[in-house]
Order: C-alpha cells, then structure tokens, then sequence
C-alpha cells in the first residue's frame, strides 16, 4: 500500500492493538491500581522532584559564589563546589544518613547511630505516612535527605573564600558534613530531645543554614579577612566580578528552594505543598524588596547584589516556619530578613569579619531569624523553645566548627600565603585560569 | 611623520572613526586604557563599603600621518570628540623616527 495510506492507518492500527491487549490483560485479572497505591507513587515521584530540585541549588551555589568574588579565584570557588556535592552524597551514605535517622538513641535523645552505609535492600522500602498510606521510598528518603546535606556544607565555601587553602576545606567540610550535620540534625529532625521539646524547623533554617552559617563563622574568624579589605579603619570594597552570574546563582537558589520547602512537607500533599510554594515565594519577593529598600536609603543608589542576597535571606527565613505561618506571616518575615541581612552585612565588616559572598548574613543571621520568627508568628510555637534550640545549634556547631578549623589551623594551616592570594587561588591551587584567553586586569 | 595619541571618551570612538575616515587617514589602532587627569574621582558604594573611583575607563587612539596633515587631524578629532564636559580627554602628538610595513616592506612616507 502506499505511504499516506500506511499513515493514516498507523494510528487507528496502534489503538486497536493497545485495545486488544488490555482486554487479553484485565481477562487475566490484572492487579487493580488502589488508591494508596497511586497516592504513593504521585508522594515519591514529588519528592524526587524535590530532590533533583534541591540538587540544582549547587549550581546556584557555585555561580553565586562566583559572580561575588574576583576572577582570578574562580576555579577554585567552582572546585569546592564540585567537591562539596561528592562529598556530601558520600559521606550521607557512608554515615550521615544513619547518624541523623538513627531510630534508636543510645544516648537517649542525643547520639545514635544505626550502622554504617545505607545498606542493599532496606527491609521496609515504603515509609509510609500518618494515615499509612506511602509518602516515599527509602531510598527517595536518603537521596532527598542527601541533597541538603551537602548544601549546608557548601554555605561555609562562599564565606571562607579567596584565602582558605583548599586540602584544608575539603577536610574540614568532609569531617563536617559526615560527623556534625547529621549528629545536630538528629536532635530535630531524627526525633531526638529538641523534636521532643516542640522545637520547630521545617526544612532546615537551623538545621542547615545556621549550621553551615555558625561553621562559617568559627572559618571567618580564624582565617582573617582577604588582603587590603580592611586598611585601619577604612573597609575596602572588593567587587564581585560577574553580576550576571551572581543573578543566575540567586534565581536557581530561589528555584532549587521550592523543592528544598516544598518536599521538605514529605508528601505531594495537595494543600500543603501549595501553600508552602506561597509563602516561600513571597518571603523570597519580600526580601527583595526589604533589603533593596534598606541598601537604596544607606548607599544612595540599590545594590545588584544586596537584592539578590535579600530573596536568599528571605527564603532561608522562611524555612523554618513555611507551613505554620501565614501568608502574610510570610511577607513579614520575608522583608525584615531583607532588612536584616543589609544591617548585618556592614555590621560585619566593621567588626572586621569579612565575607566575601554575605553567607554569614544571609545563612546565620537569618537562619537565626527564621527560627525565631515560628515562635512569633505561629500560636502553636513556643518563642523560648526555638530560642534554646538556636542557641543548642549556636553553641555545638560553632564550637565544633572552631575545633576543627583551629586544629586544622596549628597543623597543616588554613590560609593560602600571601603571594598566592595575590596573584589568586586559581593560580595557586589548580594551575589554570578560570577564563583563559581572556585578558583579566583586576587584581 | 607624526604619531597622534587621543586620549577620547569611548563612547566617541564611533565618530571619530568616521571623522578619519572623511579627511583620508586611512588608519589607526586603539587601545582600551584607564586614567584621569584634573578631574577629581568621585565616591561609590558597594555593600556598604565606600570607594573613590578614581581611574575612568578612556580609549587610547594612535595614528600616523605625514607631518603636513598634523594639524587637520590634530583639530578634527577636537571638532568630532569634544562634549564641553569634563574628562574629554588629551591628544599629544610625538615625532616618529621611521615606519615599515611589513608585507611589502614599504618604508616611511610610503608605509604611511
């Protein structure tokens, strides 16, 4: 026959082949769908939705850090983001993973640990939710909870950057990420003392962003600030060089968070995801507009980058409280983490701790905020509660965080010489330029 | 033969450019330099922090004419770049010992 009559039967001849074999296969009483079946497959396909969109936040990491920092230290920003991914997947699955789930507690409340590795075939592959119907594989749960692991690690790379030797960061990041994330992180969300106070902290304003930020803290103290940032009493501004970047990496933060909020519920639950989507957008819109507002009445003209640094401040101020506050809770929250992280970035740097992307305003001091603000804005929340828990998470992370830099510090040390932080870390600790063949005059 | 240096406003390159072309100089080569001369640098802030920026982006333009066009091209390029403003730039003009070019090995007025 020819062609356009082939074609024009192909797909009537396709239907009914399809129609042929349905019928052949509900005649052999094919297992009927339920509908917690289906209800599990649309909670797990979410949440791995949410986990590639978490994942993505890396990149938004990586070309953040990069467009607010100099040139000639772009690779190595770029290498300790990379690095950073592998060795939170790893270690998660080495240790995190159990050491934040433990199950049991051996010290009740505190510390447990339920093995090394994630194991071959997990005896319950369904969690399943209150109501018992599944809301995620096991192994959805790990790789979900994997992906934040490594973005708390990442947030200390932007703070420490343009002067910390790499070997130092990556050992100080991996003991981190494998040891203090997940043992902290089990205190709430691995239901030890703190869940069981009615601490509160939905995806992780403490338990991330002020564990990255208390750990960027304890690095930006001990390494010092960049060569010429501070000369006497002067504070010397050294300009990101790439905006464009610095927009793309703010925006893919901003999209990676909707997974971050948004899965952070454990279900595709309708109601609740969508009104998570809400108030993290308008935080994220809020702490735009807050910071853009704060940054034009000080520096007489808006800051590109303040703006940007005001939706990341927003976002990681909602994070604690995304599905317990209300729309306008959120728009609150949302424009003073905005205000926020403009006042603590000049407070900073009169303080002399220099941070290069804005990590310690945006992560810590808006973490922080973010916690607090659940006991303000949500009937059902103690303040004093989430107060101790910011203050078990400050005391423990900055005090772990500073061992291990210190150590690091007196023997191996954690600051590039001098000579390499001048002609940059590129240079210094890779060997090659970030744009080759490009003629970059700047220092 | 002479070499022009103009010190321009970039955004005049354009103009200049065509104003050459019109009186017959057939070429040049330019350079994207940073300077200031009597204008002071005024103050900017980023992140909170305050900075003079002092150094203004400028093009350097270098051309080669036979002496006798010195003063045409030295007043066309006044004529096509000044704004009035400040920062408009400087033109020097230098003594040029001798020139070849290279395909053809054309030396002085020649390789003009």
């Amino acid at each position: 026959m020819n062609r356009s009559i082939a074609k024009k039967m192909c797909l009537p001849l396709t239907m009914a082949m399809v129609a042929v074999a349905g019928t052949a296969m509900a005649a052999e009483g094919a297992a009927e769908i339920t509908g917690a079946a289906a209800a599990y497959v649309v909670n797990n396909t979410w949440m791995l939705v949410a986990t590639f969109l978490v994942f993505i936040m890396h990149l938004g990491f990586a070309t953040l850090e990069t467009g607010l920092t100099r040139a000639k230290n772009t690779v190595n920003i770029l290498f300790k983001n990379t690095a950073i991914v592998a060795i939170g997947l790893l270690t998660y699955a080495v240790i995190g993973f159990n050491l934040m789930y433990p199950g049991d507690f051996s010290i009740p409340g505190i510390f447990g640990f339920s093995g090394f590795g994630i194991g071959v075939s997990p005896e319950n592959m369904m969690v399943a939710g209150k109501d018992g119907v599944g809301i995620y594989t096991y192994w959805t749960d790990f790789i979900f909870q994997a992906m934040f692991a490594a973005t708390a690690a990442t947030i200390v790379s932007g703070a420490v950057a343009e002067r910390v030797k790499l070997h130092s960061f990556l050992i100080f990041s991996m003991i981190y990420v494998a040891l203090v994330y997940p043992w902290v992180g089990s205190w709430k969300w691995g239901k030890g003392w703190l869940d069981a106070m009615g601490f509160y902290d939905f995806a992780g304003s403490t338990l991330v962003h002020s564990v990255g930020g208390w750990a960027a803290l304890a690095g930006v103290i001990l390494l010092g600030p960049r060569l010429g940032k501070y000369v006497g009493n002067t504070i010397k501004p050294i300009m990101g060089h790439n905006m464009p970047l610095a927009t793309i990496g703010a925006f893919l933060l901003w999209l990676g968070w909707f997974g971050f909020n948004g899965g952070s519920v454990l279900s595709a639950d309708p109601a609740l995801v969508s009104f998570v989507f809400v108030t993290t957008s308008l935080a994220a819109a809020a702490g735009i507009v807050g910071a853009s507002g704060l940054s034009w009445m000080i520096q007489k003209k808006p800051d590109l980058s303040m703006a940007l640094n005001g939706a990341l401040a927003g976002l990681v101020g909602i994070t604690a409280g995304a599905d317990v506050v209300s729309v306008m809770g959120s728009v609150v929250i949302g424009l003073i983490a905005g205000g926020l992280v403009v006042a603590s970035v000049m407070i900073f740097d009169r303080l002399k701790l220099d941070d290069p992307v804005g990590a310690l305003s945006v992560h810590l001091v808006c973490g922080i905020w973010g916690t607090l603000a659940v006991g303000i804005f949500s009937a059902a929340h103690s303040f004093t509660t989430q107060l101790i828990g910011v203050a078990a998470y400050g005391v423990t992370c900055f005090v772990a965080a500073f061992i291990i830099f210190y150590l690091l510090k007196v023997t191996i040390g954690i600051r590039v010489d001098a000579e390499e932080e001048m002609k940059g870390l590129d240079v210094g600790e890779h060997g090659m330029e970030a744009y080759a063949g490009f003629e970059i005059k700047n220092v | 033969m002479k070499k022009i240096e103009a010190i321009i406003k970039p955004f005049k390159l354009d103009d200049l450019k065509a104003a050459m072309a019109e009186i017959g100089v057939q070429g040049m080569t330019v350079t994207e330099v940073k300077g200031f001369g009597r204008q002071k640098g005024h103050t900017e802030v980023y992140r909170g922090a305050e900075y003079v920026v002092d150094f203004i982006p400028k093009v350097k333009v270098e051309i080669v004419v036979a002496t006798e066009m010195v003063d045409k091209v030295v007043n066309t390029i006044v004529a096509t770049v000044k704004t009035g403003k400040i920062g408009d730039g400087k033109i020097f003009v230098l003594p040029v010992d001798s020139i070849c070019r290279i395909r053809t090995g054309e030396t002085d007025k020649e390789a003009i």
